[in-house]
């Protein structure tokens, strides 16, 4: 299936939930893609599809599937472009089947769609189970728990290339996985080639964040400038049958791949170099080449590889109750002092008045806030924002808190002005490892 | 006149770039030299001990300090530094991703 003389193509058409389409849309129209990778969920973006499907057992995949559908279906079923997606979340079937409906809508009869599942392990993981990397079992977490879904690697995404799906949708798909997955299936690499894997699991790695290695992420004005980034185009890799890569954009989109963006990315969220873990094998970007190939060219080489880990990965998600936020802004002469002590006021009135001892911060956006806890960043500026936190499991706790910082509108220092206010349903992850013995991927075919 | 130019660099941030990533309550933040020429002065700057005593509030782990010595970048691993995690933290920034510019806002002090 590939389009290249020498080289298989993969782009990135979404690189997180809540990534852009139209510009997934002229990659998938004009890149010539063997196939198009929708990377869409997160630890805790799991967790939530999780609630929202037992609110509604339709729902529970990414909530910007059918749209995203619509508009990359027709496109990538005329380029020829297998799309592989852990859009389905929570819920990969009804993920799959509203695909294979979207695809009927659009006449695209035949259209064949693999849904993976197995991914949800809540059956086989007990509350005694021990956490991954912290003391402490599930059960002392004490919680409702909402989900665990064990990651699955490429060996879970194969037989549905075997089966020459258009569309793979699963739920906990592992990130890189889905890179390495069809290039093993395209080359012919072997399971047991660690080398490989290892490569593969760097162009995944590289790829999954989508603009982040095409100039997101990156611009720092006056230093590090991105030409375009309104209109920045998702990355593609050119990978060659020995797993050395180019990475690369379309040429009239917005954004750079240079050595430097793809140098950000090689970390991140990376702790040993030469020990990243995947489903798939222990890769070793330690040694990782990365060189100029011409105008947003850039030839990455020299990943390795070892065994992969004994066990897989399960994110468990616990409902963790709300966190509350709540602000009203000061301006002018004095503004941080003002915003200070209308802090002081919320916090006394939420401990003493109200005995809520939920853990509470307030900071002063402005002045300081993000570097709070570092001791760095404090500034006197003269347009400063009270932000209050509060997190608790009871709904009335949140909702007073709202009314506490909204009435210093009257009650609180001269000059406040622009309350807002929300309570967020929160959820918690945590980390076990399971025996994959105890994990069975399924492919079910799904034909519009 | 950008700030890595020719003049006395001040910050770390005048002769690196940098990203910053969460897993759990742990962040990993890697910088980068933008001159191959200005890597021993970053090597010799930001080590772990400086950065572990530069924030003792935010960082109550360890850091770990990874050479890319061919790239010229450092990964730093900073243990129990993001006030609790995603899953804790009161932050505005819960993912601490905003700590890139905490270590590029260090000072070169020699």
């Amino acid at each position: 299936m590939s389009k290249g003389p020498d080289v298989f193509r993969i782009g990135t058409g979404a690189g997180f939930a809540a990534d852009r389409l139209d510009p997934a849309v002229d990659l998938a129209r004009h890149g010539k893609l063997d196939v198009m990778v929708l990377e869409c969920l997160g630890e805790r973006t799991v967790a939530f599809a999780h609630r929202d499907r037992m609110a509604d057992p339709r729902r529970g995949y990414n909530a910007h599937l059918e749209r995203r559908m619509r508009a990359l279906l027709p496109v990538c079923h005329e380029a020829g472009t297998t799309i592989i997606s852990n859009m389905g979340a929570a819920n990969p079937r009804a993920a799959a089947e509203r695909t294979r409906d979207i695809a009927r809508d659009l006449g695209l009869k035949g259209l064949k769609i693999a849904c993976i599942e197995g991914d949800d392990v809540s059956a086989s993981v007990p509350l005694t189970q021990r956490f991954m990397d912290e003391p402490g079992t599930l059960a002392d977490i004490g919680r409702p728990i909402v989900g665990m879904n064990a990651y699955l690697g490429a060996d879970a995404i194969q037989p549905a290339l075997a089966a020459k799906a258009d569309v793979i949708i699963g739920g906990r798909l592992a990130d890189p996985s889905m890179y390495l997955a069809p290039l093993m299936h395209h080359y012919g690499w072997r399971a047991d080639d660690l080398a490989r894997a290892g490569a593969g699991t760097l162009v995944g790695h590289l790829m999954e964040c989508g603009m982040q290695i095409t100039g997101g992420y990156f611009a720092d004005p006056g230093i590090k400038d991105v030409p375009g980034l309104a209109q920045c185009g998702y990355p593609i890799a050119e990978v060659a049958a020995d797993g050395t890569a180019v990475i690369t954009k379309l040429a009239d989109a917005g954004g750079c791949v240079t050595p430097a963006t793809v140098r950000e990315q090689l970390l991140y969220e990376v702790h040993d170099p030469a020990a990243y873990l995947t489903p798939d094998v222990t890769a070793d970007f330690s040694r990782v080449t990365i060189e100029n190939a011409g105008k947003d060219r850039v030839r990455v080489a020299g990943a390795g590889g070892r065994a992969r880990p004994a066990q897989l990965k399960v994110t468990v998600g616990f409902d963790a109750g709300f966190i509350a936020e709540a602000g009203v802004s000061y301006a002018g002469p004095a503004a941080a002092a003002r915003g200070r002590l209308a802090g002081e006021i919320a916090g006394e009135r939420l401990k003493n008045t109200h005995g809520i001892g939920s853990e509470t911060r307030i900071d002063l956006i402005g002045a300081s806030s993000l570097f709070a806890t570092a001791g760095r960043g404090q500034t006197e500026s003269e347009d400063v924002r009270l932000h209050g936190a509060l997190r608790t499991t009871r709904r009335d706790e949140a909702e007073l808190m709202l009314w506490e910082v909204e009435s210093l509108l009257c009650c609180g220092p001269a000059g406040g002005g622009g309350f807002r206010g929300s309570i967020t349903p929160v959820v918690m992850t945590k980390s076990v490892l399971i025996d994959r013995a105890l994990v069975h991927p399924t492919v079910e075919l799904f034909v519009a | 006149m950008t700030a890595r130019g020719r003049n006395t660099p001040r910050l770390v941030r005048d002769i690196a770039h940098a990203r910053a990533g969460d897993k759990g309550n742990t962040s990993n933040v890697n910088v980068w030299a933008y001159d191959a020429a200005d890597f021993d002065l970053l090597k010799r700057n930001l080590t772990a001990e400086r950065i572990k005593r530069e924030f003792p509030a935010l960082i109550r782990g360890g850091v770990d300090r990874y050479v890319i010595e061919h790239l010229h970048g450092l990964n730093f691993v900073l243990h129990d530094a993001l006030e609790g995690g995603v899953n804790a933290s009161l932050n505005l920034d819960s993912h601490g991703k905003s700590w890139s510019y905490l270590l590029l806002g260090l000072s070169i002090e020699d």
